[in-house]
């Protein structure tokens, strides 16, 4: 479980991205954080990966303080959350297969381990085929299944993903809320930041929406409000 | 850990070959620099060679009265080969001096008659002196200067040379300075270029670094590779430079050595060879990890 306690951030000098928010999110949840850009939601998320810290206020991950964690125990925590992003933020010097194994690698998974889960990840992603393409030899869209098998590559308990849709078309923007919702189903709890109206109405599943760095409206089965 | 080791050093292995490109520019400034510094030092061997040469060709003479007798000459030559500022000393009795006084002027006919009209020799005995360095010449001077020697010796060319001996070796001494001061100027600068090649070559990977991190890589395991990857530059442009200067130095040596005699810059290479390699090996490695550790840590925070 997460839980915001409380949280503030303020840029300075005087830029207020996130206002007295309070949240939690239960184990095996889908929350979508809704809301224009700018709203705070990738804020919020910064703050839960602990890029950024919080000005004012406490984020727990069961019963870790995230604000606690000290540098060098952070790879540990990054490897319990897995994250996409909207740019992909795949390594371009490395081939598909080996930016899923080099996520397993820095966790010290051994050889036998890689071996036998990078497949299986590609073909949970469909992309078996592709595993020895780098990145600009692949579309916008098999990319970001590629950065979700990586995400998923340390069996992470939270999935995090801020704007992964931003960057592609239609058909390829269904294709990874599908995977999402799969891997969901599969027992990940999955924190998707979007500001994307057609999205968070077909999910139906619990939206929070932040607008101005406050959370307005926390909604299970939520509708996107905003216009 | 040790498989952390050969993961590290494999995917530095495998981004040094996947960025050819920028390892092969890299390669060539680093080569440059090491070529530089290389070459900075054979030019100080010849700086060397040359100033010896130079001070080889001074010495004192001390000329003995006509009719001291050998015995006296030589055990003059021996007190003087008892200093420690004594490097040489050769002795030329009257004979020899009258020798190469006829052999000097043969085709003066003036002299060589005058000479014949002398019944006796009138060319005194001596002793050529050459001291370890330039400036001890003075003392050198001094000793002979004492009671016991004042009999026998009629003269000693120090005062006529003096000037000379003084001023060559103030040449001597500022070419050393002034030398070791441009070499040193220009071998920070060849490791000042290549640091910031380094510096440029991870610059264009931060965004990779911030991945990494962001992927739960620790710090040695983003630094690993880069680092393999300098060791590897430095290694690459040893071999390359060693490749440019053994030929290089094959044909130009022997034509140094017409300019100055003594001088063999490609036996100089070839007997030191294992110690130019090593030297050159700890510039080329120490200049690409310490390079890459220092450009990385800029990208790591985050």
């Amino acid at each position: 479980m997460i839980v915001f306690k409380k949280v503030s951030k303020i840029y300075l000098p005087n830029c207020q991205a996130l206002d007295n928010i309070n949240l939690s999110i239960n184990d095996k949840e889908f929350v979508s954080i809704a809301g224009r850009s700018g709203a705070g939601k990738s804020t919020l998320i910064k703050l839960l990966i602990k890029e950024d810290f919080p000005t004012k206020g406490k984020i727990f991950w069961g019963k870790q303080d995230i604000g606690a964690i000290r540098d060098r125990d952070l790879p540990i925590w990054r490897r319990q959350i897995g994250m996409i992003f909207q740019d992909f933020r795949l390594l371009p010097n490395k081939t598909a297969y080996e930016n899923i194994a080099f996520a397993m690698e820095v966790s010290d998974w051994t050889k036998q381990e890689i071996e036998r889960d990078v497949p299986q990840l590609l073909k949970l992603v469909n992309l078996l085929d592709r595993a020895d393409h780098f990145p600009n030899q692949l579309s916008g869209g098999e990319q970001q299944r590629i950065a979700i098998a990586r995400a998923l590559a340390h069996r992470p308990d939270i999935l995090v993903a801020d704007e992964p849709t931003g960057n592609l078309d239609l058909l390829h923007t269904w294709e990874i809320i599908r995977l999402l919702i799969k891997i969901n189903e599969l027992g990940t709890t999955v924190v998707l930041s979007t500001h994307d109206r057609d999205i968070i109405n077909g999910l139906d599943k619990r939206v929070v929406t932040i607008e101005k760095g406050k959370i307005i409206k926390d909604d299970e089965n939520g509708k996107y409000i905003l216009f | 850990m040790f498989t952390s080791l050969i993961r590290i050093t494999k995917s530095g292995c495998l981004s040094f070959w996947r960025n050819k490109w920028l390892s092969v520019a890299t390669i060539i400034v680093m080569s440059l620099a090491i070529f530089g510094i290389t070459n900075l030092l054979l030019v100080n061997v010849l700086i060397e060679s040359l100033i010896t040469n130079l001070e080889d060709k001074i010495d004192i003479s001390v000329y003995f009265n006509l009719g001291t007798s050998e015995e006296q000459i030589l055990a003059t030559r021996d007190n003087l080969i008892g200093l420690s500022q004594v490097k040489s000393v050769e002795y030329i009795s009257n004979e020899e001096a009258l020798n190469n006084f006829k052999e000097k002027h043969q085709d003066n006919q003036v002299l060589m008659q005058s000479l014949q009209e002398l019944e006796t020799n009138p060319l005194e005995a001596a002793l050529n002196i050459k001291a370890q360095i330039t400036s001890q010449y003075e003392s050198i001077v001094n000793f002979l200067e004492k009671e016991e020697y004042q009999e026998i010796i009629d003269k000693v060319n120090y005062q006529e040379n003096r000037s000379i001996i003084i001023r060559l070796s103030s040449i001597t001494t500022t070419i050393r300075q002034v030398g070791f001061i441009i070499l040193s100027i220009l071998a920070i600068l060849a490791i000042l270029v290549t640091f910031n090649t380094i510096r440029l070559t991870i610059y264009s990977s931060r965004k990779e670094i911030k991945v990494m991190k962001l992927v739960g890589a620790s710090n040695w395991f983003v630094r690993g590779p880069f680092v393999v990857e300098g060791t590897l530059y430095g290694i690459v442009a040893v071999v390359l430079t060693l490749a440019v200067i053994y030929p290089l130095l094959w044909y130009l040596s022997p034509k140094i050595t017409t300019y100055l005699p003594g001088t063999d810059l490609f036996y100089f290479f070839q007997t030191n060879f294992i110690t130019l390699l090593l030297m050159q090996l700890a510039i080329g490695i120490l200049m690409g990890t310490v390079s890459s550790l220092i450009a990385v840590r800029r990208y790591l925070d985050a």
